[in-house]
């Protein structure tokens, strides 16, 4: 890909650290936003590492300029990837049926991971450390109401 | 004895051998990690607050780090593409060197992480997370690893002979897949909690 002629790259890093920025930050403030929590945590920490990836593939990996073989080998693994996904997730997502044993719930689970967790043990003693599971444990829903 | 190279370009597809078999490898490691981190997002879906607890003990600003090394590192290793298209030796070196101080850093961080990790009681066996993250991490630690390696080879077996400059194109594909599996391993263990 030597003729091509090569996109700023420092232009490219910059767009990535500013967006690698914000995919930190954003779901640092997203409990601020209440019910739109968990859209902006999705948006910015998943939707930004996509469009991180793109400009990876595009302009350092020239993927815009390189032959249509290659996108094409990238998209067939892609697409074989997302049939291992859907044709196992429809199994594993409804774990029910003839004998399935599920050795502990989630809310043992839950106990289980909060007795060993250290960042909830510095909450306790109050060093002000640990912060993160304020928002999004997860325990203020399914799980509490069992 | 000579080091004699054959089958340097593919007619077929227009893309000299080397790069396509990167192309092809990236494609093989899109399915490896792609496997993991579909298995991620299943248990997720299944076990979404008792993994959360879990992942809430992962260390965001070393993560954060971790991933502003390699970004970092992906336009270094480009830099040194673009010199090695000018056939300067010298700068080519250079960049690649830098491109593996920073893997270096990646691993130094990773292994002060591991070790936190380990002193708190989290190992492999903790825990359905802890066994993911750690299979995850330690997959693509390996990875980088690896690429360190080679681009060393490179820089030292190659560029400095001023030959086989379009390796470094073909390793610099590959380091940035490296990159991108981390652009989606740092928000599913650090960031969404």
């Amino acid at each position: 890909m030597a003729g091509n002629k090569h996109p700023s790259y420092l232009k490219i890093y910059i767009i990535l650290v500013l967006l690698f920025i914000v995919s930190v930050i954003g779901p640092e403030v997203a409990p601020a936003f209440g019910a739109f929590a968990k859209p902006i945590v999705l948006l910015t920490a998943f939707g930004i590492a996509i469009w991180k990836a793109y400009l990876v593939c595009a302009y350092f990996m020239h993927l815009k300029f390189e032959k249509i073989y290659a996108p094409y080998i990238l998209l067939a693994c892609l697409s074989l990837l997302f049939v291992f996904f859907f044709g196992t997730a429809t199994d594993a997502m409804f774990a029910n049926g003839h004998n399935w044993v599920k050795p502990m719930d989630e809310k043992e689970k839950v106990e289980e991971a909060m007795a060993r967790s250290y960042v909830l043990k510095k909450e306790k003693h109050g060093d002000g450390h640990g912060n993160d599971l304020e928002d999004g444990d997860g325990l203020d829903h399914d799980s509490e109401s069992h | 004895m000579a080091h004699q190279i054959i089958a340097t370009g593919r007619s077929r597809t227009g893309i000299p051998t080397g790069r396509l078999a990167v192309w092809w490898v990236i494609g093989s490691e899109i399915l490896i990690f792609g496997g993991l981190i579909a298995a991620y997002l299943l248990n997720r879906f299944n076990h979404g607050p008792s993994w959360s607890v879990e992942a809430a003990n992962t260390n965001t600003l070393i993560g954060a780090c971790n991933t502003f090394w390699l970004l970092t590192s992906s336009l270094f290793v480009v830099y040194a593409h673009a010199a090695s298209e000018r056939r300067d030796a010298a700068k080519t070196r250079m960049w690649i060197w830098l491109t593996i101080l920073l893997g270096g850093f990646f691993m130094g961080f990773k292994a002060y992480e591991y070790t936190t990790e380990i002193h708190h009681g989290f190992t492999l066996f903790t825990s359905n997370f802890w066994s993911f993250y750690y299979t995850a991490t330690g997959l693509h630690g390996f990875h980088v690893l690896c690429g360190m390696v080679i681009l060393a080879i490179i820089a030292e077996g190659d560029i400095k002979k001023k030959q086989n400059w379009h390796r470094v194109e073909n390793i610099g594909l590959y380091w940035h897949f490296v990159d991108i599996i981390w652009i989606f391993l740092f928000p599913l263990m650090y960031i969404a909690k």
